[in-house]
């Protein structure tokens, strides 16, 4: 249970302990809230009066009557506004004066409670204004942690930057010390792990445009009726290179599929599944790509025979940067931002990604998309 | 004494590291240096490595990457290797705090407490820096 101070500023000392009575056993529940509130009524009787307690303990929430001796009501409003002091204030208009409640509201104030009012009228308003405070806490939160999300991103990325600079620095630092003698021959090794560096940093440069295009609100975008199969079949063969490489056998299966999207994005998405299924298998293994309709839309399935993970590994996986890291994932290179980026694009078009794995036995990745 | 015994018993003098990063060109690059300045390196590239290792040997001093398998690896390595032998140096290597905001400063008393290592190196440091700190705790 939380209680909210509230301050009554009515000139009408009536007024003042009606509403402290009326509020004195209300208490404010909703289904979302965590807690039940409550209140803890004070008074004032001037505008006076009110500003010198809002600035001795400002409270959650301000009734302020309109006709006051003095300052009247407008003039605590607007200097609520002007000091962005942080109140929820509702208007009490002595007589239902839709003018003054207008301006009110557009100054700043939550609600106005027409006077005379019943008892349930009052709580009414004190539901609303509570439900409305609660909000704003919410909201405040939110944008909060959205700063640390971004701030995270941030600090994690300047992270994987610089390790492959240290160590591509030390590396020439070494070639320039001829730490390693006077033949060029004994620096091969050197030179071919700074260019895989300089490759990783590529990749991580490349994703991270990709991902920076899906965060920003595109203004780009050309949706077409994209042929689904050929993309698949386009990178497939981007991955053949590396595939062959490793002796890893690719399949495509599926009907011919079209698809009303960005072709750029069914690309991406293509190509991070199908790099990490190759990089993630095991030597002589096999990936099929598979693009079938289902119930909810489109699935386009990838499968591999390679490492798989286990069921913490998966809860682990879609998050920016986290690259499962174990013995069986050793030597294997990669941003970490991969999937988080597959995830992000299938959400966009209102689908999503689930994954299938068995550690040694291999993974199964569906982008689901719905039909537009 | 002939010249091979003087060796061999040179090599059984060495002074030991263990070394654990799982950045292979940090493993590459530091045990070339290590090696060099005249030390016998046990290279590992992940705390379970490490462990392995330690459950049978102790070695004079340690660097450890901090994050590895987890995000506190080292931390965790430190802890095991004071925990059975106090009088190990433990040098915590890492590229993680700058960029993050956190500063560990094992040098001040607040973190000495609950940080069990005797040095923080932020990554990106000289070798001629590492080569100070580590004869600064073996010689």
């Amino acid at each position: 249970m939380k209680t909210l101070s509230i301050l009554v500023v009515d000139d009408e000392p009536g007024i003042r302990s009606g509403i402290k009575r009326i509020l004195a056993g209300h208490r404010v529940s909703f289904p979302f809230m965590d807690d039940d509130y409550i209140f803890d009524c004070r008074e004032a009787a001037s505008g006076e009066e009110a500003m010198a307690m809002l600035e001795e303990s400002p409270p959650e929430i301000l009734l302020l009557d309109n006709k006051l001796p003095g300052m009247d009501g407008m003039e605590v409003l607007e200097i609520i506004r002007q000091r962005k002091m942080d109140i929820m204030v509702a208007m009490i208009t002595s007589y239902a004066s839709l003018e003054i409640a207008a301006k009110a509201t557009g100054d700043g104030a939550w609600d106005f409670i027409p006077k005379p009012f019943t008892p349930a009228e009052l709580k009414a308003s004190i539901d609303l204004i509570t439900k409305q405070y609660f909000l704003k806490k919410i909201r405040r939160t939110m944008k909060e942690e959205g700063k640390k999300i971004r701030y995270q991103f941030l600090s994690v990325l300047s992270h994987e930057l610089k390790s492959p600079i240290n160590a591509l620095e030390g590396y020439l630092q070494m070639i320039k010390d001829r730490e390693l003698g006077e033949s060029l021959q004994e620096y091969d090794a050197v030179l071919d792990r700074s260019l895989q560096r300089v490759d990783g940093m590529r990749t991580l440069i490349m994703d991270l445009l990709d991902f920076t295009k899906i965060r920003l609100e595109r203004k780009d975008e050309r949706i077409e009726h994209v042929n689904l199969s050929e993309r698949a079949q386009m990178a497939l063969s981007t991955i053949k290179p590396l595939a062959i490489q490793r002796n890893i056998s690719l399949r495509y299966t599926g009907e011919e599929t079209y698809y009303n999207a960005d072709p750029l994005d069914l690309d991406i998405m293509l190509n991070n599944l199908l790099s990490n299924a190759v990089k993630y298998s095991h030597e002589g293994g096999s990936v099929e790509v598979s693009i079938h309709q289902v119930d909810q839309g489109l699935e386009i399935r990838v499968e591999d025979s390679g490492i798989g993970m286990s069921e913490e590994e998966i809860s682990q996986l879609f998050k920016e940067f986290v690259r499962i890291k174990n013995s069986r994932t050793k030597g294997i290179d990669g941003s970490g931002l991969g999937l988080s980026i597959v995830s992000k694009i299938a959400e966009l078009y209102g689908g999503h990604i689930h994954v299938k794995s068995m550690p040694e036995k291999g993974s199964e990745f569906s982008v689901i998309l719905p039909v537009s | 004494m002939c010249l091979e015994n003087i060796e061999e018993m040179n090599e059984k003098l060495k002074k030991t590291i263990l070394l654990a990063d799982d950045d292979p060109d940090v493993i590459f690059q530091v045990k070339h240096h290590l090696e060099r300045w005249g030390y016998e390196v046990v290279a590992v590239e992940s705390r379970e490595e490490a462990e392995r290792y330690l459950e049978g040997a102790c070695p004079d001093l340690a660097i450890l990457d901090l994050m590895m398998e987890e995000e506190d690896s080292g931390f965790i390595l430190s802890y095991r290797i004071k925990k059975c032998r106090p009088e190990v140096p433990v040098i915590i290597s890492t590229a993680v705090a700058a960029e993050r905001g956190i500063t560990f400063d094992i040098n001040s008393p607040g973190s000495i407490s609950w940080i069990k290592a005797d040095h923080y190196l932020e990554k990106g440091f000289r070798m001629e820096q590492l080569r100070m700190l580590v004869n600064l705790y073996l010689d």
